[in-house]
C-alpha cells in the first residue's frame, strides 16, 4: 500500500500562467500522471483508490482541477480554460473508466483478447473456371513464344470448316467429326452451308487470307460436336489451335515447339513423344504424348494402377502436324505458295486437359455452374 | 477394331513379344489403345486413321511390322503353302511393283489355270495342287455397265459343295473380333475381309436368274431387300449388282438376301470387285447402312486384291465343304487404276524434316514399306537427288510428294527428329477486346462471382422467352469475317439503326421472319414483333404461357433489329435444339442447379456469345458477345455490408429496396471499369420483375440489363429462391473503351458537410433530387448521396423520409460558413421544390 502512495505523487498545481501554452502543458502533465498511476493498479482495492482519488465528487482530482483551474481563472481566460477543461475532463474520466487490474503476468490487454480460432469473415472471392484458366494458361505459354491471339465464328460455313482443309465433300474424314448442322442449308452450295465448327482449325485459313507470312497465331475457342454429354464428351468443348507459317519452319520445329509448351505447361521435367496420326489438314500428322503428370510416368500411383494414363506411363494431349500442302494452296494468293513457305499447327482440347490437370472426374461439372465445384479453382 | 496378335503373326516372323509389338506399331501409326487376352487370344485393339484402309486387317498390320523389323512378308497362301512362299520373296516386289499392271492381263490370260495366291501373283501353281473342277467352263458372263464405277469385277464359280459350319480355328478367330460364325461361305468372306482387308460376297448360283451378273446403276421403281431383310427402294442414283432380272446386291454395300447362302445351296458364286469409293460412301449414306465392306471401299481398297481374296474365299469353301471350281477365275478389268509415280526430291524432304536423313536412308525407308525407288535425275549433290517413286497398290492414299515424306518420317521414328526452335521475326498482337474482357473478368471475380460456363444451345421455348440480344450488327457487318485483325475496338461497335422508321418496320419484319422460319419456329413471331432489350420491348406476349406478363411499353425509335435463331438440322435433343440468343436461360439454369442442391447462396458470371441471323441480311450470322451474372437472393443479402443499410424501414420493401442495391452496386462496380455515365430506366424484358429491375444506359447507349427475375418466370424453372440476374451487351459496353485512369490532385482544404432530412412522396426518385441539386451548378458540390431512408413510424403513408447528405469543397480555399449556407440554402429549395418537406 505504501509504494502505491508513494507512486500517487501527482498533486494538482495552482495556475498562474492562463496561456494556451501553459494550459496545454498543464493538462498535459494531468493526463500523463492519471495514465502511469492507472496502469500501476494491482488489485480491485487499488483500482478503487485510484478510481475515488481522481473522481470523487469530494476533493476527487477532478474537483480541485475545477476549483483551483477554473474557479481560480481571470475573467478573460475563463472561457479559454473552460474548454481546456471540459476535454481534459473527457480524457481522465476515459483513462479512468478504463483501468483495469492488471492480470498475472502483468499484461492488461490480455483480458481483452478474442477467440482468434473462430471463422474470419469472409468477403466472397469469384473463381475462375478451371476450363478458362486452362486456356489462359495456354495461350498464355504461347504468346510468350511469340503467337498473337486470333479468333473466328463458332458458326462456320462447309468451307472454312471442311473444304478448305482438305476435307472433300463425301470425304470419310468428315465422318468422325460428328458435325452439327445449321437448319434450312439445303438451298445453298455444299461450301456456304454453315454448321457448328468442329475445330478452331477454319481460323488457320480465315487468318491466312487475311495475313500474309509469317505467322505465328494461337486460336482459342469454342467447338462443337454431335457427341450425347457424359462424363467424358460433351457437346460444347473448347480447343486451342496454333499455327506457325514461314519460309524456314521443319518438323523439328514443330517438335521443339510443343516440347518447350509442355514443358512450360506441365513442368521441366515432362517428356514428350509423338506418334504417327492423320489429319486431312497436317501432313506428317502426329499425335504428341507427354509423360502422366498424374503417376509421372511410372504408369501406378502406389500400388494402385494409374486411370488416366491407362497404366501406358503417357497421356496424349494434343494432334499436330505439318500444314499439308493443299491448304496452302487455298491460300496461295496471299503468299502461301506450298514451294516457298512451309508451316505446322497442333490443336488441343481445353476441357479434357483441365480435366487431367485438376484430376476432375466428370466434365459435366464444367458446365453445371455448380458452385460447391467451381469455388474449389479459387 | 479388334485384330488377333496371333493371326498377325502369321505373316511375319517377329521376336518381340506382344506388348513390344503393340509399342511398335503404334510408333509408326497402328495405333494399339488396349491389348486384351493372352497368348495366342492376344487381341489388340487398333485405331487406324481414315486414311489407312490398307492397314484395317491382319495382313495389312503384319506388312506394317515387316516394315518395321525389317523382315520378310510372308504370302497369302491360299493353295499351297510351298507356292506361295516361293512367290512371297519380298526381295522381288521392287519390280513386281512395277510389273504389276500386266499381272492383271496375265491372269485373265491364264485359262482354267488356278492363280496362286500370293499378294503379287505372277506365277502359276503346280497343277497337282489344284483343287477339283468341273468340266464345265465357267458359266456366268460378267457384263460391267459402269465401268468408271466399277474398275475391276472379279468372280468364280463353286459347284457341289455344302454349307456347312466353318472349321474351329476359323470360327475362333472370328470370334476373338466379335465376329459371329454363321456359315463356312459367309465365313470364309468374313475371314477373308479381316485377313486381307478385301471384302467379298458369295451368291447361290441356284438364285440368280439368267446365268449372268451385270453391273448398272438402279432403275428407278426397282427395290432390293439387302441382308439385313430391309426392303430397300432404289433409284438411279443406285449402283447395284443383278442378275439377268434384278437387282442382287447394292454395290460395295451390302448383298440381297433374296440371293443369299443358305444350308440348301450347292453352287456359289463369289463376287470381289474394286468399287468407286465416292458411289459406296453415297449409296452406304442414302440407305443409312454402315457395314465393313463399305467402311473398307469409301476409304479405297487395294486394286490388285480382287482376283486373291475370290480365291482364298474359294479356297475356304472348298476345304470345308468340297465341291469344286467351275472354270478360271473371271476377272473383268475395265480401267486400270491410275497411281502414278512420285517424284521424291531429298530438298523437300529436308526442307520439311529438316536435315539428319540422307538419300541412303530415305530409300531403305521407303523400300521397306513396299515403295519402289528409282533414283532420277544426275544430280551429283544430296540436294539435287530425287526419286521417281512408285506407289504399292495398297497404298491409294499415298499421291504426292509430301505423303512419301510422311512416309519416311513416320517409319523412321518421329521421335528421332531433333528438336528445334524456329527464329521469328514477327510482332505479337492482342486482341483489340483483350484487354477489356480481362478487366471485366477481373472485376466480375473480385466481386465474388465465379466464372461459370453454359451450353451453347437452349430450348425453342427459351429462345422465344428470352430473345434478350441487343442490337445486331448490320448485315455489312455480319458478313465481315469476325477473324483476328477484323475485329477493331470499332468494330466491335455496334451501329444503332437509329431511325423511326425501323420501328415501324420491326412489325414487318417480325412478320417475314415468322414466314422464313415458319410457324413452329418462330422466334420474332410474336404480336408486338420481338427485338432484342435495346429496343425495351422484347416482349413476347405470345409464345409459350406469357400472357400474364406485361405489356409492351411500346417500341421505341431506334429499335434494333431483328433476329432469327439458328436452328440446328441435328440436335442433341429439343431441350437444345436452337444457339442460344441469350445467356439468362443458361445462368437461370445454373443457378437452379445450386438452388436444387441446397446451395443457397450462388453467385455466377459467364461471358461467351449469342448466336442469330440478322434480320434482313438474309443469312449473315452474327455473334455477339454478352456477359451475365447471376445470383441468388441469399447470397446478395450476405454481401451485404452489415449496419449499413440505406432504407432502415423494418419492412419487407425496405429488404428488397436493399437486395436490389446490393445487386445494382456489383453492376455498377462492372460499368466503372469503362468509361461513360451510366442512366437507369424501367424498360427491361418482360422476364424480369417490373418493379425491380432496370435498363442501364451509357451515353445514351443500351449496355445491359439487370434486377430480380420475374417471380413467375422463377415459378416456372422452379427457381426456390428469388434471383437476380444482369445481363451485359459487351459489344456496346467494350465499345464505350476502359475508363482511362487520370490522376486528380487530393484536396488540400477542408470538405463541410451538411445534412438535410426531407419527406416526399413515394413517387420522387432520388434521381430527381440529384438532378435537381446537380442543376443548382454548384461548383464546390463534390457529392450527394441518401444517407438514410425510412418509411413508416411518425412519415406519412405513400411518402417517406430520407436523410441527404451534401459534401462541398474547393480545390482552391477553405469554404467561408456563409457560402456554405448559401449553397444549403439553395439545396433546400431545389429539393423543395419537387414537393420535399424539410424535417428539423
Ligand atoms: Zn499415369
Amino acid at each position: 500500500m505504501e509504494s502505491v502512495r508513494t507512486k500517487l505523487a501527482y498533486t494538482v498545481p495552482k495556475l498562474t500562467d492562463y496561456s494556451a501554452a501553459a494550459l496545454e502543458k498543464a493538462a498535459g502533465e494531468c493526463i500523463a500522471a492519471c495514465g502511469s498511476e492507472a496502469a500501476e493498479v494491482r488489485s480491485e482495492a487499488e483500482l478503487k483508490l485510484f478510481r475515488d482519488r481522481w473522481m470523487a465528487r469530494k476533493n476527487g482530482i477532478l474537483t480541485q482541477i475545477n476549483d483551483l483551474w477554473l474557479k481560480g481563472a481571470p475573467k478573460e481566460a475563463k472561457r479559454e480554460a473552460g474548454i481546456r477543461v471540459n476535454e481534459l475532463k473527457a480524457r481522465i474520466t476515459e483513462l479512468v473508466e478504463g483501468a483495469h487490474v492488471a492480470g498475472e503476468a502483468g499484461d492488461s490487454l490480455a483480458s481483452e483478447q478474442v477467440d482468434i480460432s473462430l471463422p474470419g469473415v469472409r468477403r466472397p472471392i469469384g473463381a475462375e473456371h478451371p476450363v478458362m484458366r486452362t486456356w489462359r494458361e495456354i495461350v498464355g505459354v504461347f504468346q510468350r513464344l511469340g503467337y498473337s491471339v486470333a479468333e473466328g465464328p463458332v458458326v462456320e460455313t462447309d468451307y472454312y470448316n471442311f473444304e478448305a482443309l482438305n476435307f472433300p465433300p463425301n470425304h470419310p474424314a468428315r465422318d468422325t467429326q460428328d458435325t452439327l448442322f445449321i437448319a434450312g442449308q439445303q438451298a445453298k452450295p455444299q461450301r456456304e452451308r454453315l454448321l457448328l465448327r468442329t475445330h478452331t482449325s477454319p481460323v488457320q485459313i480465315r487468318t491466312m487470307e487475311k495475313m500474309r507470312p509469317p505467322i505465328r497465331i494461337v486460336i482459342p475457342g469454342t467447338v462443337h460436336r454431335n457427341d450425347p454429354p457424359d462424363a467424358s464428351h460433351s457437346p460444347m468443348f473448347h480447343q486451342i489451335e496454333g499455327l506457325a507459317v514461314d519460309t524456314n519452319i521443319t518438323f523439328g520445329d514443330l517438335k521443339g515447339t510443343l516440347d518447350h509448351a509442355m514443358k512450360a505447361l506441365f513442368g521441366s521435367s515432362v517428356k514428350t513423344h509423338f506418334r504417327p496420326s492423320f489429319f486431312p489438314f497436317t501432313e506428317p500428322s502426329a499425335e504428341l504424348y507427354v509423360t502422366c503428370f498424374i503417376c509421372g510416368g511410372s504408369g501406378k500411383r502406389g500400388a494402385e494402377p494409374c486411370r488416366p494414363c491407362k497404366q501406358t506411363g503417357w497421356i496424349e494431349v494434343l494432334g499436330c502436324g505439318m500444314v499439308d500442302p493443299n491448304v496452302f494452296e487455298f491460300v496461295k494468293d496471299n503468299g502461301y505458295d506450298p514451294r516457298t513457305v512451309s508451316g505446322f499447327a497442333f490443336g488441343m482440347g481445353v476441357d479434357r486437359l483441365a480435366l487431367l490437370k485438376y484430376g476432375v472426374d466428370d466434365l459435366q461439372l464444367f458446365f453445371q455452374g455448380d458452385v460447391r465445384f467451381l469455388g474449389q479453382f479459387g | 477394331m479388334k485384330l488377333s496378335a496371333d493371326w498377325i503373326r502369321d505373316f511375319v516372323e517377329i521376336s518381340v513379344d506382344d506388348r513390344r509389338l503393340a509399342e511398335d506399331l503404334t510408333n509408326v501409326g497402328i495405333g494399339v489403345e488396349g491389348i486384351i487376352g493372352t497368348g495366342a487370344d492376344t487381341v489388340f485393339e487398333v485405331e487406324i486413321g481414315t486414311n489407312r484402309p490398307d492397314a484395317m486387317n491382319h495382313y495389312g498390320v503384319s506388312r506394317e511390322a515387316a516394315a518395321v523389323y525389317g523382315v520378310e512378308l510372308k504370302a497369302l497362301a491360299a493353295f499351297g503353302s510351298s507356292a506361295a512362299a516361293e512367290a512371297a520373296d519380298s526381295r522381288g516386289a521392287d519390280d513386281a511393283a512395277l510389273k504389276r499392271r500386266s499381272s492383271t492381263v496375265a491372269l485373265a490370260a491364264r485359262g482354267s489355270e488356278l492363280p496362286l495366291l500370293a499378294k503379287e501373283a505372277r506365277s502359276g501353281a503346280p497343277q497337282t495342287e489344284h483343287p477339283p473342277k468341273t468340266q464345265q467352263a465357267a458359266g456366268f458372263p460378267i457384263t460391267v455397265e459402269e465401268p468408271g464405277l466399277c474398275p475391276r469385277f472379279s468372280a468364280r464359280v463353286i459347284r457341289g459343295t455344302r454349307i456347312v459350319a466353318s472349321p474351329r480355328k476359323i470360327a475362333h478367330r472370328l470370334a476373338l473380333l466379335d465376329q459371329r460364325a454363321i456359315s463356312n461361305a459367309v465365313d470364309a468372306t468374313n475371314y477373308v475381309l479381316w485377313e486381307m482387308g478385301k471384302p467379298t460376297h458369295v451368291f447361290d448360283m441356284d438364285l440368280l436368274e439368267g446365268g449372268r451378273i451385270v453391273v448398272r446403276k438402279a432403275r428407278d421403281g426397282e427395290t432390293l431387300r439387302t441382308l439385313d431383310g430391309v426392303e430397300r427402294k432404289l433409284s438411279s442414283e443406285d449402283l447395284v449388282v443383278c442378275d439377268a432380272r434384278k437387282p442382287v446386291g447394292l454395290a460395295g454395300v451390302m448383298g440381297g438376301y433374296d440371293t443369299m447362302i443358305t444350308e440348301k445351296t450347292r453352287n456359289i458364286v463369289i463376287e470381289s470387285a474394286w468399287w468407286d469409293p465416292g458411289i459406296v460412301r453415297r449409296m452406304s449414306r442414302r440407305h443409312g447402312i454402315h457395314t465393313d465392306a463399305s467402311h473398307r471401299f469409301e476409304r479405297g481398297a487395294d486394286f490388285e486384291s480382287t482376283v486373291v481374296s475370290c480365291d482364298l474365299v474359294a479356297r475356304m469353301i472348298l476345304e470345308s465343304g468340297g465341291g469344286g471350281l467351275v472354270g478360271d477365275v473371271v476377272d473383268v478389268v475395265s480401267r486400270p487404276m491410275d497411281q502414278a509415280p512420285v517424284v521424291l526430291r531429298l530438298s523437300e524432304v529436308r526442307r520439311i524434316l529438316g536435315e539428319g536423313l540422307d538419300s541412303g536412308e530415305i530409300f531403305q525407308l521407303l523400300k521397306r514399306l513396299g515403295f519402289t525407288l528409282v533414283p532420277e535425275g544426275q544430280g551429283g549433290t544430296q540436294d539435287e537427288a530425287q526419286f521417281r517413286v512408285h506407289i504399292p497398290s495398297w497404298r491409294l492414299d499415298v499421291e504426292r510428294e509430301i505423303d512419301v515424306i510422311e512416309e519416311i518420317a513416320r517409319l523412321h521414328g518421329y521421335d528421332k527428329f531433333e528438336n528445334t526452335l524456329p527464329a521469328y521475326s514477327g510482332a505479337v498482337v492482342e486482341l483489340p477486346h483483350a484487354a477489356m474482357d480481362a478487366a471485366f473478368r477481373a472485376r466480375a471475380l473480385a466481386l465474388g462471382y465465379n466464372e461459370a460456363m453454359s451450353l451453347t444451345f437452349i430450348s425453342h421455348a427459351d429462345a422465344e422467352r428470352f430473345e434478350s440480344c441487343a442490337s445486331f450488327p448490320s448485315a455489312a457487318k455480319a458478313a465481315a469475317p469476325l477473324a483476328t485483325g477484323e475485329r477493331s475496338a470499332e468494330a466491335l461497335r455496334h451501329p444503332k439503326s437509329g431511325s423511326a422508321s425501323a420501328a415501324k418496320a420491326a412489325g414487318k419484319s417480325a412478320e417475314m421472319a415468322r414466314l422464313k422460319s415458319g410457324p413452329s419456329r418462330s422466334v420474332a413471331g410474336s404480336e408486338l414483333g420481338a427485338s432484342g432489350f435495346e429496343s425495351g420491348a422484347s416482349r413476347f406476349a405470345g409464345g409459350s404461357g406469357s400472357g400474364a406478363f406485361r405489356s409492351a411499353a411500346g417500341l421505341e425509335a431506334g429499335a434494333s433489329q431483328l433476329m432469327r435463331v439458328l436452328e440446328l438440322e441435328n440436335p442433341l435433343s429439343e431441350e437444345a435444339s436452337v444457339m442460344r440468343t441469350s445467356l439468362a436461360p443458361g445462368m437461370l439454369d445454373m443457378l437452379a442447379w445450386n438452388l436444387n442442391r441446397d446451395v443457397a447462396e450462388a453467385r455466377l458470371f459467364e461471358m461467351g456469345s449469342v448466336y442469330g441471323v440478322a434480320d434482313g441480311s438474309e443469312d449473315a450470322h452474327v455473334e455477339p458477345r454478352r456477359a451475365c451474372l447471376g445470383a441468388t437472393a441469399a447470397a446478395v443479402r450476405a454481401a451485404l455490408p452489415v449496419g449499413n443499410a440505406l432504407d432502415v424501414s423494418k419492412d419487407e420493401r425496405a429488404a428488397a429496396a436493399e437486395i436490389f442495391r446490393g445487386f445494382k452496386g456489383d453492376v455498377e462496380n462492372l460499368l466503372a471499369a469503362f468509361s461513360g455515365e451510366a442512366s437507369y430506366d424501367r424498360e427491361t424484358a418482360e422476364y424480369f420483375h417490373p418493379g425491380r429491375s432496370a435498363r442501364v444506359l451509357v451515353n445514351g447507349a443500351l449496355v445491359g440489363q439487370f434486377g430480380q427475375i420475374h417471380p413467375e418466370v422463377a415459378a416456372a424453372r422452379k427457381l426456390r429462391q428469388d434471383v437476380f440476374l444482369a445481363e451485359f451487351d459487351l459489344e456496346a459496353l467494350y465499345g464505350l473503351g476502359l475508363r482511362p485512369v487520370k490522376f486528380t490532385p487530393l484536396g488540400k482544404y477542408p470538405a463541410v458537410e451538411r445534412d438535410f432530412s426531407f419527406v416526399f412522396e413515394d413517387g420522387i426518385a432520388f434521381e430527381k433530387m440529384r438532378r435537381a441539386v446537380v442543376n443548382l451548378g454548384i461548383e464546390e458540390l463534390r457529392e450527394f448521396r441518401p444517407v438514410e431512408i425510412f418509411r413508416g413510424g411518425t412519415v406519412a403513408a405513400a411518402k417517406y423520409s430520407v436523410l441527404l447528405r451534401v459534401r462541398f469543397q474547393s480545390a482552391e480555399r477553405t469554404l467561408r460558413e456563409d457560402e456554405v449556407a448559401q449553397w444549403s440554402g439553395k439545396i433546400v429549395g431545389a429539393l423543395a421544390g419537387l414537393g420535399g418537406a424539410q424535417r428539423a
